[in-house]
């Protein structure tokens, strides 16, 4: 028997390091013969920490949102007393979130132990190189990754045997396979996940596509703030190479090929794939115009193919079961699978892979749970920074690149973020101007001056300063930057803007014209009063007001003066009563 | 790479980079410039070890730096400039780096900023004057299921409201101070 625990990074910000410890010390306080093993992220990471227990033939019980004193529990009453513990046991419903899902990239993911090679070649790990690399020539490598219809899960949805292909048919004997895994997209984390559940998946990926373009090196380009993936990944890069699946002469077959990872410095125009080029050669990263695109003239001018860690792990799985198999997912325009990191104001927030044709619906409500404490769903934004806010009215939109590009949004990594009521339009739209502006490399004038501009106008517009004009100005910056910037960052950058003026224009006409925020969310626009029916007179609320507006005796009640009243909201913060009404 | 003996002859406050006949201040970096100096675009992976070792990248490190790669003062600092990872300042005890991811936004992180600002008095970019605390504020850190977010040097904390927050900060300025007053104890011990 055996105790395995989730720990890839949401887990162990959930505890999970300190339940481990709860584990092995109450194992060796009994003197129990349990080992205590360590897996990746099975993607529902509201349940985390989670802990399977699984037995000598396989079966396995799994535990959720476990504390170290359940841990207790679990070896006292489960283990050693045999009873069920039906509280802490993962629920039908949740069981069904997983079940709903088609895991091919998240296939080990929170099943193997990341870090052993031999869990990841106990479940076929590798087999698909080896066919590759003994049986298979470059041309049915790329063919069958054309039949499986597989495009770029980074974001761009680029075919990705058409890649291939053209580094192949690139010349020269220097070509380059390389990795982004620099998943800047805020609210995705997919990558991550890869990297630090199944690491063993991408490096397969990456030898299969080395093959298939004739490249002998490869660097994995990682986010720096993925520290724990970068262990990880270099543990399996040391460990692959020692069994011989990296290095010179793979499988007999003369063919070699290395990998190295490079730790990225953060710069979100680094997905950019010339971007990336000049940050892995040690230059600031900034996008050159294409042609030449990277398969002709890429890292150190070499032919030169970039894709994504998701991209790459779906194609093991491919050379297992057969392009065919793949295309038979999704629909007739996406195949196969994506995940999504659905996140924000979702019951159940995390990782989850499905066939691509699935609607927004399916994944918000059939999987996601719905929304935290069954508010009113309002949006769901797509495509992070490049991408927009789709309304509640396109719900039934199918998960697929055409369907999605439609609405305003973009397919984009995955991200998913779930807005309710309490979610306000307008301040999206200047979240994401905020980030595109500080993430601009500089190099284009409407890129670098035209979302600062944007951004300004959405500054005063959430202030209370909105004035006639600002949406169709906003409007006018959108097309201009659009057409006037080099590369997909300032290309996409007003994305955000154009959809939640699409679908929520009133919002934008309730702040600039009718200085109110209905989502309560733009503080300079809210006033603040007290209930005089709740307020019991306890005084933190003038104690913690910072500039006095705030009055009255001890259990008498207080009055906020609107005149001098900075709405900064610190009274209804501390507020234990609800008697500080915003509106 | 031979950063023991340089190809121009150098004085004291020759402004170079050089250290003039005094003892070079970043040794600790030589065994990271013997390994990439002559490896080409190796700059970034080099100004990463060196914050690594000195916490933030000063004038006179980036100087040295550009010296011993042979590149210009201009190329080290534009490119350590373009990447947020860089820092130019030195940092507190504990960096707090707290995510503005968009589920984190979306779940509130702007009144957990608001609450590490009240209970240290200090913005964005700031030490605390005791040293102790860094407040930067990072792109997503990748635990969206647990936003808000933030991570304190190596640790990552989720699900923050503003009393957990000023829960987490009290208790690491009580451990820096018990840290501090062990320290001195066995000091005391030691000279004793």
């Amino acid at each position: 028997m055996k105790i395995v625990i989730g720990s890839g990074s949401c887990g162990i910000a959930a505890g999970a390091h300190k339940v481990q410890t709860a584990f092995e010390a109450i194992i060796a306080e009994k003197g129990l013969n349990l080992s205590v093993e360590q897996t990746g992220c099975i993607g529902t990471c509201y349940l985390e920490p989670i802990v399977d227990v699984v037995d000598d033939d396989g079966k396995k019980i799994t535990f959720v949102n476990v504390t170290t004193e359940d841990a207790r529990r679990i070896i006292d009453d489960y283990v050693v007393a045999q009873k069920e513990l039906a509280d802490l046991q993962i629920s039908q419903e949740d069981l069904t979130m997983i079940g709903k899902q088609k895991r091919i990239v998240l296939r080990n993911s929170g099943i193997i132990d990341p870090e052993r090679i031999d869990d990841y070649l106990a479940v076929d790990g590798y087999l698909a190189a080896q066919k590759c690399l003994t049986e298979m020539t470059p041309e049915a490598i790329i063919e069958t990754v054309k039949v499986a219809g597989l495009k770029g899960r980074g974001g761009a949805g680029f075919p990705t045997w058409f890649k291939w292909d053209a580094a192949k048919k690139s010349p020269g004997t220097t070509k380059y396979m390389v990795c982004n895994a620099d998943e800047g997209d805020p609210g995705a984390f997919m990558d991550r996940s890869v990297l630090e559940s199944d690491p063993h998946a991408l490096i397969e990926g990456m030898l299969i596509g080395a093959k298939a373009i004739s490249a002998n090196e490869g660097i994995i380009y990682v986010r720096a703030e993925y520290p724990l993936a970068i262990v990880r990944l270099q543990n399996a890069i040391d460990q692959a190479r020692e069994k011989g699946y990296l290095g010179n002469d793979i499988f007999g077959t003369g063919f070699s090929f290395d990998l190295r990872i490079k730790a990225g410095a953060g710069a979100f125009v680094c997905g950019e794939e010339t971007a990336l080029i000049a940050s892995l050669e040690g230059e600031r990263g900034m996008p050159r115009l294409k042609p030449p695109f990277p398969a002709q003239k890429g890292y150190w001018n070499k032919p030169t193919n970039i894709n994504n860690v998701e991209t790459f792990a779906n194609v093991p799985w491919i050379f297992r079961n057969g392009g065919d198999a793949y295309a038979a997912l999704g629909t007739q325009e996406s195949k196969g699978t994506k995940v999504f990191a659905l996140t924000g104001k979702v019951k159940k927030g995390g990782l989850v892979e499905i066939p691509m044709g699935l609607t927004l619906h399916d994944v918000i409500f059939d999987i996601g749970g719905g929304i935290k404490q069954d508010k009113a769903f309002k949006a769901v934004q797509m495509g992070g920074p490049s991408g927009g806010c789709i309304p509640a009215s396109l719900l039934d939109t199918p998960i697929d690149y055409a369907e999605i590009t439609k609405t305003g949004a973009i397919m984009g990594s995955g991200g998913m973020v779930v807005m309710d009521e309490t979610t306000c339009m307008v301040d999206m739209a200047r979240f994401f101007l905020d980030f595109t502006c500080k993430e601009s490399c500089g190099k284009c004038t409407y890129c670098r001056v035209g979302t600062t501009r944007m951004l300004e106008i959405l500054n005063r517009i959430t202030q209370g300063e909105g004035r006639d004009g600002d949406i169709e100005l906003l409007e006018e910056l959108c097309y201009k930057i659009k057409d006037g910037s080099l590369c997909g960052l300032g290309q996409t950058a007003p994305n955000p803007v154009l959809t939640t003026i699409k679908y929520f224009r009133n919002e934008y006409e309730d702040h600039i014209y009718h200085h109110k925020c209905t989502a309560k969310s733009c503080k300079p626009l809210l006033t603040y009063t007290i209930d005089k029916e709740k307020c019991v007179g306890c005084g933190a609320c003038k104690k913690n007001c910072p500039v006095t507006a705030i009055t009255g005796e001890k259990k008498q009640v207080h009055e906020i003066n609107q005149d001098i009243c900075i709405k900064c909201g610190k009274c209804f913060t501390v507020c234990k009563f609800d008697s500080v009404i915003i509106d | 790479m031979s950063h023991e003996t340089h190809d121009h002859h150098h004085e004291p406050g020759c402004g170079c980079g050089c250290h003039g006949d005094q003892p070079n201040p970043f040794a600790e970096l030589n065994p990271v410039l013997d390994r990439y100096a002559d490896i080409p675009g190796s700059l970034i992976t080099i100004l990463q070890k060196a914050q690594e070792l000195y916490g933030f990248l000063s004038v006179e490190l980036m100087r040295h730096i550009a010296l011993e790669t042979h590149t210009s003062i201009a190329k080290v600092y534009g490119v350590a400039t373009f990447y947020t990872q860089f820092r130019f300042e030195p940092v507190g005890k504990y960096l707090i780096m707290l995510c503005q991811g968009t589920a984190c936004h979306v779940n509130g992180s702007k009144q957990v900023e608001e609450a590490v600002m009240d209970y240290l008095d200090i913005k964005e970019g700031e030490t605390t004057s005791d040293g102790l605390f860094t407040l930067n504020n990072v792109a997503c850190l990748g635990c969206c299921s647990l936003s808000p977010v933030m991570m304190i040097n190596d640790d990552t904390y989720g699900q923050l409201t503003r009393d957990k927050v000023t829960h987490i900060l009290a208790e690491l300025k009580e451990a820096a101070k018990s840290d501090a007053i062990g320290l001195e104890t066995s000091a005391q011990e030691v000279t004793a």
